[in-house]
């Protein structure tokens, strides 16, 4: 009996190219001829750009050109908003390449130097001088939004950029006018940096024997960037390349498609050589998006006995300077959909405010909306767990959604795949030893010692999602995924997807798809992707996405490979097909085991198509294009134990149980690593991460000197387990496991956290939850001030 | 200026402007892109080498300072085409996601538990400051870092 090979925690393909640093990602990328891209980008957050004068800069060693706005004229459109929400009057300001007359953030882009050397471009860079006359900038977007704020594009009446509240309000209204118990808290979502390892590169190169782009790039989504470039630069999309080669990361930052992608192309065509961009990290946190940044004024209201009763928030969203790509998609479907999480609370309402500030563009950053909605429910439920002194798990045991296998309606008009959301809590709450937990906080207490838990029931929509929704949220663009299964005559397999994984282990997981499928060892199977002209159609890798939707698209085409293997096979065995068992990559006739064929000589002979049954055509290759049906909702409870030392206020992670529910595991190890990093990102939202500006909109956590990113001594070592629910929708039943780690894991810490300050009277705080503000807020509690 | 500079065992002789940093000569000069630049403040550690069996950020350092030096990149790692065990280690306990910060995190990993085997976990998770990893949340790159230290102090 073999081990099969979904379920296997086998070992990644991808690994022997990136642990030999043989492996190539944009930078490393080397065409002869190439010339550096310098981007020259402003010092200041807002700001009328008066004069530029080059003179200086062209005159230096090296450089070939330096070019603006005006040099580029109508030569490159603006960069589209892609996230067209109906029903909030939105409106997207031009986003051009490089800033027409004024600048609206710190680092946008005003001019570009092109040399024979990425040295030399930047020194030319810092010599091109850029007369400013300086206006009032404003970064906070609840400040923004207010009348008499600095207006940053004229044609975004009050920076409100768009309102979004498709809920009923008046039904909330009456809901938490009738309730025993309201609370209410202003919420802090701050700005995050992405920070994947890797920094946005962009190289192009422009043919114009045949008018082709080709164009090398930091992408999750190529096709994506196919589209935009072929908009932006006005070439037919089928004469634009673009190629995503190892991507080191993204968590959404990776999405967009930029103003440096756009000026690499048109500098490519305008000069006829190879041009290249890499961003250093203080520029990478300067213009590649932020996420989050939500000034949330939330409502839950509940019954005395615990019942969760409704929700309501108004949010305003920071989007910054500009619209990014999917901007306006994440403060509103991707977050106020979710009010209900895991819970049965029947009102829900959100009215999110998308206002333009004097920040970087945000766009999606990993959980996009997501968690910025689990964090508001998570700490909501312990609001009303002390407003009437019932313990924060009893509450949440009481309102959890019972079990459920095949869908389930929610308030906020989401219909949930499949659950047992009360099977993962109470996994959770036994291996953290809850009760017992508690009992060790009151005997540490009279110590002196603050330990604090934090629980924090989750389920999140992912795996996006039918494209039918995608249109009628206003996406401009499907949501569904492709992929082709080819076997080479030798038996060898191909599979050619559209998506574009960049770290997530997919070249694995996806071969042990087809492996488990066919019967193909899991080493012959190649999965190919990153390249617009090799791969078919596909929107890329972001959404927890990947493993559910083009999964489903090679598990489909597999499975139609594999009935064709059956027809053919019954056929040269001169058998009725009706007859034919299959096992583990061998087809053979029922009660003559000693005749057989395999995957492999099905594949020879229906590529030498000697003798094909009537009808049959050769080749061994099947595609598929996969819609979802709906998203898929994995689930679960994470369980976070702290210490907090009163004395220092530094906070010291003991404990971090995860319990997740992404229907059956294909590669348990790789779904690990998926919860493993996510959870980090988000305890390090509670405890360090944020970015901050002054008051003129200079980002002051510009460096990794500057920025707290997380690192390894920060935390235990995981206490990971599971439950399996498959989704009902899916042709495997399995869900996305991407984003679970970063949304469940900020309210877990942040909430534990503050169980432990609450016996020192300490009731809120704004992460993150340094120990400077943890200490002046037990100062504070203490009447002590700091 | 000239430098002559041993890396992965052979003699490269070169005229380079002397403010480049050891990193770019590495990347530029001499193709040797496995090592990589995740920052520009020297948090990061991506582009850690070995110089003279030192653990170095090699945007720490110009090009000129390691004239005469022996460097060690990730290329030059395994040995007679055999992985590292740090390399294995990593590989055998997915150590790795997205394999950027991966060539530094085994440079700074494989220096580490040759100086240090036996080394514990507490002990590993201090050491690993240097090196940022964005995808793993670390919990496997400790534990292939302590399987080497483990298995070093076995020998």
């Amino acid at each position: 009996m073999t081990t099969r090979i979904f379920g296997s925690g086998i070992k990644r393909r991808e690994d022997p190219r990136l642990i030999t640093g043989e492996a190539l990602y944009t930078d490393d990328i080397k065409l002869p001829g190439v010339l550096h891209m310098a981007v020259v980008r402003s010092p200041y957050a807002h700001a009328n750009i008066v004069s530029i004068d080059s003179a200086a800069a062209e005159a230096m060693e090296g450089v070939v050109a330096v070019y603006t706005s005006d040099d580029i004229g109508d030569g490159l459109a603006g960069l589209p908003t892609a996230w067209l929400i109906p029903d909030s009057d939105l409106k997207t300001p031009e986003h051009p390449a490089l800033a027409k007359g004024k600048v609206r953030y710190v680092g946008d882009g005003v001019a570009i130097v092109l040399a024979d050397d990425r040295y030399r471009a930047q020194d030319a860079a810092d010599a091109v001088v850029v007369e400013y006359e300086e206006l009032p900038a404003v970064i906070d977007p609840e400040e923004a939004a207010q009348e008499g704020a600095p207006l940053i594009h004229d044609d975004v009446e009050g920076n409100i950029a768009f309102r979004w509240a498709p809920f009923d309000k008046e039904a909330s209204d009456k809901v938490f006018a009738d309730a025993d118990v309201v609370v209410s808290e202003r919420i802090l979502q701050q700005r995050l940096l992405p920070t994947a390892m890797e920094p946005r590169s962009a190289m192009a190169q422009y043919n114009a024997a045949t008018a082709e782009l080709t164009l090398w790039c930091t992408s999750q989504n190529p096709h994506i960037h196919r589209f935009i470039i072929s908009a932006v630069t006005g070439l037919n999309e089928n004469k634009v390349r673009v190629i995503a080669p190892e991507v080191g990361g993204g968590f959404g930052s990776k999405i967009p498609c930029y103003p440096d992608e756009a000026l690499v192309s048109w500098a490519a065509i305008k000069l006829g050589v190879p041009v290249k961009w890499t961003e250093t990290r203080s520029e990478n946190y300067l213009i590649t998006i932020h996420g989050r940044d939500h000034v949330q004024h939330v409502d839950m209201a509940a019954s005395s006995d615990g019942k969760i009763l409704g929700v309501r928030a108004t949010v305003y969203a920071g989007m910054g300077g500009y619209l990014s790509t999917a901007a306006p998609g994440i403060p509103t479907i991707l977050h106020g959909l979710l009010y209900v999480g895991p819970y049965t609370i029947d009102s829900v309402y959100c009215e999110s405010i998308g206002v333009m500030t004097n920040g970087t563009p945000t766009d999606a950053y990993r959980g996009a909306g997501r968690p910025e909605a689990t964090f508001l429910l998570e700490r909501m439920v312990d609001n009303v767990a002390r407003e009437i002194g019932m313990d924060p798990a009893e509450v949440r045991r009481k309102n959890l959604i019972p079990a459920f296998e095949d869908g389930y309606e929610v308030a906020a008009g989401l219909s949930y795949d499949s659950g047992d959301y009360p099977a993962a809590f109470e996994k959770a709450l036994g291996m953290a030893g809850y009760g017992d937990f508690r009992r060790q906080q009151k005997s540490a207490m009279a110590e002196g010692r603050h330990l604090g838990i934090g629980v924090t029931a989750y389920t999140e929509m992912c795996g996006l999602g039918p494209s039918q929704v995608a249109g009628a949220v206003g996406f401009q663009g499907g949501l569904w995924e492709s992929a082709t299964v080819r076997v080479t005559p030798t038996g060898k397999v191909q599979a050619l997807i559209g998506a574009s994984p960049h770290g997530q282990g997919s070249e694995t997981t996806l071969a042990q798809i087809i492996a488990d499928e066919l019967g193909f060892p899991v080493d012959d199977i190649e999965v190919i992707h990153g390249d617009t002209t090799e791969t078919p159609m596909g929107w890329g890798t972001y959404g927890s996405r990947t493993t559910p939707v083009t999964g489903a698209a090679l598990a489909v085409a597999s499975q139609k490979l594999k009935e064709k293997a059956r027809v053919l096979a019954a056929h040269l065995m001169e058998a009725n097909v009706d007859d034919i068992e299959y096992a583990d990559g061998s087809f053979s006739v029922k009660g003559s085991p000693d005749q057989a064929q395999s995957i492999q000589d099905v594949a020879l002979m229906a590529h030498l198509a000697w003798n094909m049954p009537e009808g049959m055509d050769p080749g061994f290759e099947e595609s598929q294009f996969y819609d979802p049906p709906n998203f898929v909702y994995p689930f679960g409870t994470h369980i976070a134990i702290v210490e907090v030392d009163a004395e220092t206020g530094e906070i010291e992670l003991q404990r971090y149980i995860a319990v997740d529910d992404c229907g059956p595991q294909i590669n348990p190890e790789i779904v690990a690593g998926q919860i493993h990093g996510g959870v980090v990102q988000g305890v390090a939202q509670a405890l360090c991460e944020g970015a901050v500006y002054d008051e003129n909109g200079q980002l002051l956590t510009g460096t990794m000197m500057d920025y707290c990113m997380p690192k390894a001594d920060m935390f235990p070592n995981f206490e990971l387990g599971e439950t399996v629910t498959p989704s009902p929708h899916h042709p495997i039943g399995v869900k996305g496991v991407g984003e679970t780690g970063t949304i469940a894991s900020t309210p877990t810490v942040y909430n534990a956290v503050l169980d432990a300050l609450a016996p020192l009277g300490v009731k809120q705080l704004d992460m993150p939850l340094t120990s400077a503000k943890v200490w002046s807020a037990i100062q504070d509690a203490n009447g002590g001030g700091s | 200026m000239q430098v002559a500079i041993t890396v992965n065992g052979v003699v490269h002789e070169r005229d380079v402007d002397p403010r480049t940093l050891l990193v770019h000569f590495l990347r530029e000069e001499l193709d040797l892109t496995g090592t990589k630049i995740g920052c520009d403040t020297s948090q990061c550690g991506a582009c850690t080498v070995h110089l003279d069996g030192k653990v170095l950020k090699s945007c720490t350092l110009l090009a000129v300072q390691a004239d005469g030096a022996q460097v060690t990149t990730i290329e030059g790692l395994a040995e007679n085409g055999n992985h590292h065990p740090m390399q294995t280690a990593f590989w055998e306990n997915h150590g790795l996601q997205c394999g950027y910060c991966t060539p530094g995190m085994i440079m700074a990993s494989a220096a580490f538990t040759r100086d240090n085997p036996g080394a514990s976990e507490d002990e590993i998770r201090h050491y690993l400051e240097g090196n940022i990893c964005r995808c793993t949340g670390y919990h496997n790159i400790v534990k292939a870092v302590k399987q080497v230290a483990d298995a070093a102090a076995g020998a």
